[in-house]
């Protein structure tokens, strides 16, 4: 990340290169915010850059996807993830700010699990990066709790009747990742295809792996 | 605080939205925002309750009306001045007129890479026994705080089950205030949907939150007729 300081340092000029009139209010509103947080030396222009450097192109939820993949691959590793999860994403290398103290909770065929922030947008940066804005959004928040099935249905997600959800509303310093249930024909996948078929929305419960063969 | 920010089995939002390959950020501004509030988190002026509780403040109206990343810059804004690092002028005018004032400390551009792999720990040790265990039937009391809490309206007042007892954490509603940590006992309390929605919930519901334990009261065993 150091390395790439200098290229970094551009970035901000060169967007404030711009004519005045193509900046929005709200552009013209932070960048005042900045100048003057950064001028009285709250802020450190390069830790700006690397923060946004790390959560816009580091982590993500290919974080998550080797987690899930590695977890279908090795019983003891599951046991271990499911057991006391931070320690266990940190044997690959994974963990960090909004991912503190994991918890994976593990889809079965009788319980189907749908992580929610309904008081703000918890949701673990380490395994899956920023939350999209749906995750943020008043609609999911107020709808995941009160009628989940409705909402799984809208990602185009229908289980069967006799699978139950389970909702995780994440009101305090834990954060849920969802392990979805391996999908067959994967029997011959080795750890990086199966982590491919692994989505975003599959360890938020919103939807599910891939189906092997490029179908999804 | 009964905000717009408590947002659990509210109805009248639509549909959820999801984008086809969404990008991280919308606008430029919006991640000079979130470096802006992590880096400001990280000077020791305030901790995340509090940034949590400063968004929630917003009117509701307001709350409700403004995208994501808006909210975190109306709630630093006023952080800002609360806190008194800088004035509205020199918010308005993006030119500094006034002295800095002295915070713990600046996060350095390298420090970001580290620290933020190893991330802030709210857990903490507490030195009462838990005084709920596993299995045990509890009710959600029924507290309205003005002030900044972790505890969803939804579940106010109804009983659930204590299913794992997680030990102590930083509790929320005095951290917010810069009251200090006051750490308690953390639980996953699960409530059955029926419980919470009625007889019209969806079959085969449950939902769960994370409580703290001063959220929890016993629930007096059914008397035996």
């Amino acid at each position: 990340m150091a390395q790439n300081h200098q290229d970094q340092d551009h970035h901000d000029h060169d967007h404030h290169a711009h004519e005045e009139s193509e900046l929005s209010p709200m552009d013209l509103r932070v960048r005042a915010l900045e100048s003057v947080l950064v001028e009285k030396g709250y802020v450190d222009p390069a830790a700006l850059d690397a923060l946004i450097e790390t959560y816009e192109t580091k982590v993500g939820p290919h974080n998550g996807a080797r987690v899930v993949a590695r977890a279908w691959v090795d019983p003891t590793f599951r046991a271990r993830l499911l057991a006391d999860a931070t320690p266990a994403m940190r044997e690959l290398g994974i963990g960090g700010r909004g991912g503190e103290h994991m918890v994976v909770v593990a889809n079965t065929p009788e319980t189907h699990n749908l992580v929610v922030c309904t008081l703000c947008s918890c949701y673990p940066w380490p395994v899956l990066g920023l939350p999209p804005v749906w995750y943020k959004s008043p609609p999911y928040r107020s709808r995941a709790v009160i009628e989940p099935r409705a909402v799984l249905g809208e990602f185009g997600v229908t289980l069967p009747a006799s699978q139950g959800i389970r909702v995780w509303d994440s009101t305090a310093e834990l954060r849920y990742m969802v392990l979805p249930m391996r999908p067959a024909g994967t029997a011959g996948l080795d750890e990086a295809a199966l982590a491919a078929l692994v989505t975003r929305d599959a360890m938020i419960g919103t939807g599910l792996p891939r189906p092997p063969g490029g179908a999804g | 605080m009964n905000g717009g920010q408590d947002l659990g089995g509210m109805h009248g939002f639509g549909p959820i939205a999801p984008e086809a390959d969404e990008p991280r950020f919308h606008a430029a501004w919006e991640k000079r925002v979130f470096g802006l509030a992590m880096a400001m988190g990280y000077t020791g002026v305030w901790n995340l309750d509090a940034s949590r509780s400063a968004r929630e403040a917003l009117p509701p109206g307001e709350y409700l009306t403004s995208s994501y990343y808006a909210i975190w810059l109306k709630a630093l804004e006023r952080q800002v001045r609360a806190h008194e690092l800088a004035t509205l002028e020199e918010l308005s005018s993006g030119t500094v007129s006034t002295p800095p004032a002295p915070v713990a400390r600046v996060l350095k551009g390298e420090a970001v890479e580290p620290l933020f792999a190893r991330g802030f720990p709210s857990d903490r040790p507490v030195d009462a026994p838990a005084r709920f265990a596993a299995g045990e039937r509890v009710r959600a009391r029924i507290l309205n705080p003005a002030g900044h809490t972790r505890l969803p309206r939804y579940v106010r007042g109804h009983v659930g089950t204590v299913e794992t007892v997680h030990g102590g954490f930083v509790f929320p509603d005095t951290n917010a205030r810069l009251a200090g940590e006051a750490p308690q006992w953390l639980y996953t309390v699960r409530f059955c949907g029926r419980d919470l929605w009625g007889a019209e919930a969806e079959p085969g519901h449950a939902v769960s939150v994370n409580a703290f334990e001063s959220y929890l009261e016993p629930v007096e065993p059914e008397p035996v007729p």
